[in-house]
């Protein structure tokens, strides 16, 4: 039983945590924050590092709710590495960011929401920023 | 003064406005790839030399020309902001550079950075506008046995300096060398290490090799690393408009200049090109750096960048002397742009300033303003760059194997091409995994023909007397120079060592432990 967020180190990554933490302590249940990268590129700014880490970790501290963070790099892509972890610890939710694309994006790189809503055995909470 | 004038007509013909387009392309590409680790200059313009078929020369060459400049601004960028070099020229740069980001004045080094490279390009375009002249005069006069002389100074010291070993290096030249006695001797007729196969009967194209080691060779190594590469940081660059305090400008001023003094004559002679001029003038910087100043080297002096980062543009400037008065190349992109200038069968060297002087000219022009276009590129759109970085490489990689297979097919419009491209870029894979360089190669490969029938033209002219060799007062001094110059280069390759290993430690004592997450 568990809140599963899929986390990215921006505003929109944020908002996540905010929901994914007020959701545990609503369920009474711990949150497992999944964090991953590919590593085939360079520079990958949805992967965190450093600070934006350490950031995030202590909110969960001072949110008191028991947490744990997925941090890894994978050959799956995000939605995968996302679903994959929710399946292994049974997560009742998954706590995931959405936001504006244009039909050109969508068509070119696909949909990491997508298709964590439609493949999730679970439900699905979609947070928007701002 | 004729030689100003000479310059005004050049001035006029690259600020026609197709011209400036060119300029603007090729600074555009070259800080692109400036930007990108891995890619570098050669590379890119030897990928680019279909061009030559559909361009005319003044433009190919401005377009050539600009990638070389912008390639020596690009590499500053990921420096400073990574952490990881993004070319050869810039690996001194990520010392204080990257300390310089990492304190949150980011927008500081980077703006050093880009000034620091207009103002030694420019002040080494000027140095080139008024040298090089003189020294295609001196040149002409060169008779084969001087040439002889010369080109054993440029191999010896590109194989010996470009690169961590010297046995590795000339192996490497070696190599090149014999790839360039493949094919039909000019003189006898005889067909040379072809293996009877008549696609090598032509000898191996300098395109294809350097097309295959730099693109393809890169490639596969890239390839063989996919997922391994560790993704940095960038430390956040906001507030672009808050560039340099005035007492920036005041610490970054003689630094430019100084690294400019360097930079140029290290270019000019064959000494290992701009790696060597921006580690002298770390060096140099470092020890004459003062009070407040003197602390803050390893934690982010802006001496630090500012010197270096002048100091490889002002040797870029300074490789282009040998490249058109002797038509001598001593770096890896120099040695592509001579490939260029065959293809279309203008022979660089003393004669060119003569026979393509508005050729030559147009091309000087453009480096002026190619300059002063890096500096507006440069400074506004590190957005950009940065963008650049976030490119899965595989999709680049793709990109680039397609366009070195397009371009080896190109050369001659032959499907045996590729398969030669494919071949020797295994080669470079494996030269690169082991760690040989592969810039001595394509510099062997070039330079060893024109050698031969430089040294056959000496020694028939001599009845087959190998003294004359040493006979021209011209060669004695070559020859002296370059023991005195390998003298020099083990001193100095001794304290780059030390001061390596001094820096080395420096930056283990301040490394934070990051966290790592768990590999899969």
């Amino acid at each position: 039983m568990t809140v599963v967020a899929g986390y990215v180190p921006n505003p929109l990554g944020e908002a996540v945590l905010d929901a994914a933490i007020e959701q545990a302590r609503f369920r009474g249940t711990n949150v497992v924050v999944v964090n991953t990268t590919r590593a085939d590129r360079l520079v990958d700014p949805r992967y965190a590092q450093g600070e934006p880490l350490e950031l995030m970790k202590r909110r969960l501290d001072e949110s008191g709710v028991q947490y744990a963070v997925r941090h890894f790099t994978s050959t799956d892509t995000a939605a995968e590495d996302l679903l994959q972890v929710a399946q292994e610890v049974t997560a009742d939710l998954v706590v995931i960011g959405v936001r504006h694309r244009t039909p050109v994006g969508k068509l070119l790189l696909g949909s990491t929401a997508q298709s964590v809503l439609l493949q999730a055995q679970c439900p699905v909470l979609a947070v928007k920023h701002g | 003064m004729d030689n100003f004038l000479t310059l005004l007509d050049g001035f006029a013909t690259a600020a026609q406005p197709i011209y400036l387009l060119y300029a603007l392309v090729g600074v555009f590409v070259g800080t692109a790839v400036g930007v990108l680790p891995g890619i570098g200059p050669a590379m890119t313009v030897a990928l680019l030399m279909p061009l030559t078929y559909s361009i005319e020369p003044t433009a190919a060459l401005i377009v050539f020309a600009g990638i070389y400049y912008g390639g020596m601004y690009g590499g500053s960028t990921t420096s400073i902001l990574l952490n990881t070099p993004g070319e050869a020229a810039s690996v001194i740069t990520t010392l204080e550079g990257n300390a310089m980001a990492r304190a949150g004045r980011g927008t500081a080094a980077l703006a050093t950075a880009a000034i620091g490279s207009f103002v030694a390009g420019t002040l080494a375009t000027m140095a080139l506008t008024f040298l090089a002249p003189t020294a295609a005069e001196l040149a002409v006069k060169l008779g084969p046995v001087d040439y002889v002389a010369l080109m054993v100074l440029a191999f010896l010291t590109v194989g010996a300096l470009l690169g961590s070993s010297i046995t590795r290096g000339l192996s490497s030249l070696a190599l090149g060398l014999f790839l360039g006695l493949v094919g039909v001797d000019a003189i006898s007729g005889q067909q040379r290490y072809t293996l009877g196969v008549p696609a090598l009967t032509d000898g191996i194209d300098v395109v294809l090799v350097a097309v295959a080691v730099f693109a393809v060779g890169e490639a596969l190594y890239v390839g063989s690393l996919l997922r391994r590469g560790p993704i940095q940081v960038i430390p956040v660059t906001k507030g672009w408009r808050t560039w340099m305090t005035r007492s920036d400008w005041r610490r970054s001023v003689f630094p430019w200049l100084r690294g400019t003094a360097i930079g140029f004559p290290i270019g000019t002679i064959p000494a290992g090109g701009a790696d060597v001029a921006t580690f002298l003038s770390y060096a140099g910087e470092r020890r004459l750096a003062k009070g407040e100043a003197r602390r803050q080297f390893g934690h982010g002096a802006i001496e630090g960048v500012a010197g270096p980062e002048a100091a490889n543009n002002a040797a870029a400037a300074g490789v282009l002397v040998p490249l058109l008065t002797l038509g001598i190349p001593t770096s890896a992109t120099a040695a592509v742009m001579l490939a260029a200038f065959q293809r279309y069968n203008i022979a660089p060297g003393p004669l060119l300033f003569e026979n393509e002087s508005a050729l030559v000219w147009a091309l000087i022009a453009s480096l002026y303003i190619g300059n002063l276009m890096l500096l507006v590129l440069n400074l506004p759109l590190v957005g950009i760059w940065v963008k650049i970085l976030q490119i899965p490489r595989h999709y680049m990689y793709a990109g680039i194997l397609t366009f070195a297979a397009m371009g080896a097919f190109a050369v001659n419009f032959r499907q045996d091409d590729v398969l030669i491209l494919l071949a020797i870029g295994l080669l470079g894979f494996f030269m690169r995994r082991y760690g040989y360089p592969v810039a001595p190669l394509v510099i062997g490969l070039i330079l060893g023909p024109i050698f031969e029938a430089q040294l056959r033209r000496a020694l028939s002219i001599s009845q087959g007397d190998w003294a004359t060799l040493v006979q021209s007062p011209f060669a004695v001094t070559v020859y002296s120079v370059l023991v005195v110059i390998f003298a020099l280069s083990l001193v100095l390759r001794r304290r780059a060592r030390k001061l390596e290993k001094v820096l080395v430690h420096e930056q283990k004592e301040q490394m934070v432990p990051t966290t790592v997450g768990e590999d899969r």
